[in-house]
């Protein structure tokens, strides 16, 4: 398990516009470009100083390259990454308020307490 | 010694901003009763009249990161940009500029520190809407100075709730005894029962109504000891995946103290139930 990995994948592209519709057009291509290019960085070092470690598990890879946000819930990524860059991608496909959002909650709505664990 | 004239405890809403911009045949149906409560609330903080603002509130992974995670954090710089990018995107929030008061922050953080509080600070913070919302309601005009307190209530591991309190007492002792003649007012923002990323999110009400009513009441009534008694970081995952935030609430409520808030007001909203409480230690008659 590497929620600490998959966080970060949500963390560094929620917080960058191009990346976002990247992300969105070409999930496939983004990850792996992630993986290989991004996934060591350290975030406040230069490029030199990069991990060394840090890759996905199959699982893993396969729930962000399928946008599948009910795998990365399983997999304990963190619901408030995941659930921000969900909407900054598909808010825009839906047109009522918060379709998208209750959506998301249906598609997760055979889950009960205890949730997975996030602790990283 | 410093006066503490106030102290805010709210929850946090990110599309109150918005919300409160929109024209009336544009807003929803219950803007206007929302509207209505935090121009009350604010009131609240106008009169008691502060210099200077502590502000506590939680980083929503925007500057602090997994990485290099603190569970207490002080800032301490002359000024603060605030809100980020997915802030603008998601909630439409603005881009602010805060003044510091960095004589505060450092008292805070030395005396803090030799308390038993080992705490982190930052010398260039970008501070996010859990410190923004409130300036937007009970103090728009953003003229106050601040000392911006970051918790941890978003990355496990941790602190227990019974840390949180005690930080919150620890504060009110410290700033009880500041060296300085200015008003300080503490304002404090967290949530009551919320869910995000979960099967039980922006449902018609908050996720746990039940949890809600006796948070509002433990609040209100200043009873820290029936709020100890019954939260544990186990048991706010029930009310909703990101009910931990609630411990901000009983930070602020280890610094009201053992009594009841001199003002207390909510909210029943789509998604959350807001919640408004103002205490004021000098009494309300000091004002």
């Amino acid at each position: 398990m590497s929620r600490y990995l998959l966080n970060k994948f949500l963390f560094t592209i929620d917080r960058d516009p191009e990346l976002v519709e990247k992300y969105r057009d070409d999930p496939a291509g983004t990850v792996a470009w992630w993986e290989a290019e991004q996934a060591n960085r350290v975030l406040n070092c230069t490029a030199g100083e990069a991990s060394t470690w840090l890759a996905f598990e199959d699982a893993e890879r396969q729930a962000l390259t399928g946008h599948d946000h009910v795998a990365l819930f399983g997999l304990g990524a963190h619901p408030f990454l995941t659930l921000t860059l969900w909407i900054a991608m598909f808010e825009r496909d839906h047109t009522e308020p918060l379709a998208m959002q209750l959506d998301y909650a249906a598609k997760l709505a055979h889950l009960t307490l205890p949730y997975p664990d996030i602790a990283t | 010694m410093a006066n503490l004239v106030a102290i805010l405890a709210t929850t946090h809403h990110p599309f109150y901003y918005k919300t409160s911009q929109l024209p009336p045949d544009q807003a929803p149906p219950f803007a206007a009763e929302w509207v209505r409560k935090v121009a009350a609330y604010r009131e609240t903080l106008t009169r008691a009249n502060p210099d200077v603002l502590v502000m506590v509130g939680s980083d929503h992974f925007h500057q602090l990161w997994l990485d290099n995670m603190p569970q207490f954090l002080i800032g301490k710089a002359p000024f603060y940009d605030a809100n980020w990018y997915n802030e603008e995107r998601e909630f439409g929030l603005p881009r602010l500029l805060l003044k510091g008061h960095e004589e505060l922050s450092a008292y805070l953080l030395r005396e803090g520190i030799d308390r038993g509080f080992d705490l982190a600070f930052s010398n260039e913070l970008r501070v996010d809407h859990s410190i923004t919302c409130p300036i937007f309601t009970v103090r728009p005009q953003n003229d106050l100075p601040i000392v911006p307190i970051y918790t941890n209530i978003f990355a496990p591991p941790l602190p227990r709730p019974e840390r949180f309190v005690k930080l919150g007492q620890t504060i009110r002792e410290l700033i009880d005894a500041w060296p300085s003649d200015l008003r300080v007012a503490v304002i404090g923002t967290g949530h009551l029962s919320l869910e995000l990323g979960g099967p039980r999110q922006f449902g018609p009400h908050g996720p746990d109504p039940e949890f809600d009513a006796q948070a509002v009441e433990w609040i209100a009534n200043g009873d820290i000891d029936g709020c100890l008694a019954n939260v544990t970081l186990d048991s706010l995952h029930a009310p909703g995946n990101a009910t931990h935030g609630f411990m901000d609430f009983m930070l602020m409520m280890g610094i009201a103290g053992y009594r009841k808030a001199d003002y207390a007001d909510n909210l029943d909203l789509f998604h959350t139930m807001e919640a408004y409480f103002t205490w004021y230690p000098n009494g309300v008659d000091s004002l």
